[in-house]
């Protein structure tokens, strides 16, 4: 009962009815493979046994995997925007855990050196739950999410320095200058989990193989792979692209491999500069499986080497640990996300996303366990701790997303004051509330025509893009009587009211009707049914959000198929003037369920007949006149 | 150096119409002929002017085809006259550009040809009514060619007679072409 097949038969199984379960529950896919891990590990069922680290190793590839598909959605302009990020908030993240580290044993007597050894170590987080879990929840593109994600990829670049640092801290008679040397050269081994090629090589030789390896991947990405995988397309085989992708993918780690370098980072580099290829979405949706099931594989792996006797045997110790280990990194990583001006929900996010230990804290410690810094029966607690920090970290997630975020979410938004408008501002002839994808839009053509306007906006972020953009927004809730009246509303000819939440336009509009009478109303409405609340409060200038633009499509798609230009522009126009007084006509039905339903359908039923040629209804066109007169009627020219 | 024919083509209702269907369709494969669709690049009335000053730079006769509406040009055309042959580039100092050059009327009538006669109903002849047109090209310093039309389209139903048009415009394009 030891084949391939009956394990890989055990993993499958496992997440297979795991992974919905914890999905069902809320916790997310992450924690489902590491329950089952656990279960099937040789603590509960013991269905797998001792060959999980070689498991492990082949499913670390997986990680590599996802930072190469990572890299791919990131392009070298944005990764060139985060350097302040990645260097700053990387770097104090990882020293600064392990120098509190470091203070804590000192306080419990056990010196610097070894606590600060065990600092760099648990500095280290889950790259691969982390990412996981921050794409499962589609927050890797949130301010939080970027911020968590430069400080992982600093740690993929530190566990270089960090490998050769950790022999150097290794108790006194061992720490002379040549065996430290050696160790270096050691390290560089146990980081590429393979023989490094170059090892012997003298320090400059090295460094420039290093850069010839990450110079040959780009110019490779950039010149070789796009013709190779149009030649591969061209032959119409399918699995003979996702075999060229998994071939680049390994080829790129051997090379790294081969220099020293982490396998993760350079194919993280590979991504970069492939995420402008043609090829990029076929690159990912054929990797994608690969890398989701390796991952699973790992979280499985992870979860299966948590050591629960060790635990049970300690358990006073290993909680002390864990609490331990999660509160100095949150607190180090939430510290780090004032300093680095976060808002309160990202920095938050940022906080608990990374306060677990990682896998290489696993390769880690082994290494210093070799290397005599620490002893086996020190190295054992720390790693089922980062077992277990690792396989709370959904937990953590859960927490932060149901009972932390909701608190800080909404004081977070109302607690900056509404900024002060300029004098000068306050005699515009128009407000614009809400400067988002329409709001904006209408004010730069207002704008390009020197009509001057105030525009308000309650989105933090996106008042920092457009001042960025060079025009001037002021924080504040239209719908606020004082802020209305700061903005000059008394004496504005019009408000435009263009804010992203239904229910707060219709309660601005009516503020306005109530208040500043005199003040016009254009408004914009979602969708119809936005519009009958409107047309309900008396207001008949709002415009539905995508009529135009679907109009505009639609025209296109009429001369795609043959159609004249000016009969398809035409025939838009018909169809825009009928809508805009049918949805003004069927406002009044809305409440009535029955009516509504049956005069809608004769409005689009009166409308197809527009349409048909020989209809009296075709009246609505207004294009009589381009016809020829009846024939025998020769009365024109 | 040959003659490069500009043909502005404006018809707001083509698909309403077969002779000027037949008459486009002439007109297109002539060789030295640039066929320019104005309703079809400009549905919304938007004329980009320098992009249609440079095609008058390029050609050496322009030929104005639609139907004769109202004694006139479809309404876009007329958008044309008046956006495109600016001052300082059509006329007046500077306005050099077309000097020289050709204009021609292709039309289509409603009416009979002896409907334009002092004994008709349209009172006028086709001279006196294209006299506007005509006077556009002088105020150009361009030359004012006769016009090419076809009339009496109200009761033009034979397909063989409207292909003879056809024909004869092409025909009546190929010469201009070659001059």
């Amino acid at each position: 009962m030891d084949s391939l097949l009956f394990h890989a038969f055990i993993y499958l199984a496992a997440a297979v009815i795991a992974v919905p379960v914890a999905k069902r529950l809320g916790l997310g896919s992450v924690l489902g493979y590491l329950i089952a891990g656990i279960l099937i590990g040789p603590h509960a069922f013991k269905l797998v046994g001792s060959s999980g680290g070689d498991v492990m190793h082949f499913a670390e590839f997986g990680v590599v995997m996802m930072l190469f598909l990572v890299g791919l959605e990131l392009q070298p302009a944005l990764l060139w925007r985060m350097r302040a990020q990645l260097l700053g908030l990387g770097g104090l993240q990882v020293f600064g855990t392990a120098a509190l580290i470091a203070l804590i044993g000192a306080a419990f007597g056990l010196g610097l050196r070894l606590p600060f050894a065990a600092g760099l170590i648990l500095a280290m987080s889950s790259t691969a739950i982390v990412l996981s879990s921050l794409q499962e929840r589609g927050q890797l593109k949130s301010p939080g999410g970027q911020a968590a994600f430069s400080v992982l990829l600093f740690q993929d670049i530190a566990v270089i320095p960090i490998f050769a640092l950790l022999p150097l801290l290794a108790v006194a008679p061992l720490a002379t200058p040549a065996a430290a040397t050696a160790a270096t050269a050691e390290a560089a081994t146990a980081v590429a989990h393979s023989a490094n090629a170059i090892a012997h090589l003298p320090g400059w030789a090295q460094t420039l193989a290093t850069l010839a390896a990450v110079g040959a991947v780009v110019f490779a990405g950039r010149h070789l792979v796009n013709p190779l995988f149009r030649a591969i397309a061209k032959t119409g085989l399918r699995e003979l692209f996702t075999a060229a992708a998994l071939l680049l993918v390994i080829g790129v780690s051997l090379i790294m491999q081969l220099v020293g370098l982490s396998a993760a980072l350079g194919t993280f580099v590979a991504g970069v500069v492939l995420a402008n290829s043609e090829y990029r979405h076929e690159l990912e949706s054929d990797l994608e499986p690969f890398k989701g099931l390796l991952l699973g594989l790992f979280f499985i792996t992870v979860g299966a080497g948590i050591d629960l006797a060790l635990v049970a045997a300690q358990p006073g110790l290993i909680a002390a640990l864990v609490v331990g280990l999660l509160v100095v990194k949150f607190a180090v990583l939430f510290a780090l996300s004032r300093l680095f001006k976060l808002a309160t929900p990202a920095g938050l996010l940022f906080a608990f996303a990374l306060a677990q230990g990682g896998e290489f804290a696993f390769v880690l410690l082994s290494f210093v366990v070799d290397q005599n810094v620490l002893t086996s029966a020190q190295a054992a607690p720390l790693i089922a701790t980062v077992a277990l920090t690792m396989a709370l970290t959904p937990l953590l997630f859960v927490i932060n997303e149901k009972l932390v975020q909701p608190r800080f979410a909404r004081p977070a938004a109302h607690a900056r004051a509404a900024d002060v408008i300029d004098p000068a501002d306050q005699e515009n002839p128009v407000i614009i509330a809400g400067f988002g994808r329409f709001g904006h839009i209408v004010g730069r053509l207002l704008r390009a025509n020197g009509v001057g306007t105030t525009v308000l906006d309650l989105d933090a972020d996106q008042i920092e893009i457009i001042r960025r953009l060079g025009i001037k927004v002021f924080y504040g809730d239209a719908t606020r009587l004082d802020l209305l009246h700061a903005a000059g509303a008394a004496r504005a000819k019009l408000i435009v009211i263009a804010i992203d939440d239904e229910a707060k336009a219709v309660e601005l509009a009516e503020t306005v009707q109530k208040h500043f009478p005199n003040l016009k109303i254009f408004a914009r409405a979602s969708g119809r049914v936005h519009a009958y609340q409107f047309q309900k409060r008396g207001v008949t200038t709002f415009y539905r959000e995508t009529l135009a633009s679907s109009l505009d499509l639609g025209v296109d798609v009429l001369r795609t198929l043959g159609f004249r230009a000016h009969q398809a522009h035409r025939a838009a126009q018909v169809f825009k003037q009928h809508d805009e007084s049918a949805v003004r006509d069927l406002a009044q039905y809305w409440e009535d369920d029955a009516r509504y339903f049956s005069e809608a359908r004769r409005q689009i039923d009166a409308f197809d007949r527009m349409f048909a040629n020989d209809a009296p209804g075709r009246r609505a066109f207004n294009d009589r006149g381009w016809e020829p007169i009846p024939s025998g009627d020769a009365s024109r020219g | 150096m040959p003659t490069r024919v500009l043909v502005l083509f404006a018809h707001p209702a083509l698909q309403k119409l077969r002779i000027n269907v037949q008459l486009a369709a002439a007109a297109r494969p002539v060789p030295g002929v640039t066929f320019h669709d104005l309703y079809e690049n400009y549905p919304d009335f938007h004329i980009d002017v320098p992009r249609e000053q440079e095609l008058l730079r390029s050609h050496d006769v322009i030929v104005f085809q639609h139907p004769f509406y109202w004694y006139s040009c479809p309404a876009l055309l007329k958008e044309w006259l008046d956006l495109v042959l600016e001052y300082g580039f059509a006329y007046g100092p500077g306005g050099t550009a077309l000097h020289g050059k050709t204009l021609v009327s292709a039309l289509t009538t409603g009416g009979p040809a002896n409907a334009y006669a002092r004994t008709g109903y349209n009172h006028f002849t086709m001279s006196e009514l294209l006299a506007p047109f005509e006077q556009t090209a002088l105020l150009c310093g361009m030359k004012w060619h006769g016009p090419f039309i076809v009339p009496g389209t109200v009761r033009l139903t034979d397909p063989a007679a409207i292909a003879t048009h056809a024909a004869d415009y092409a025909q009546f394009l190929t010469t201009l072409a070659s001059k």
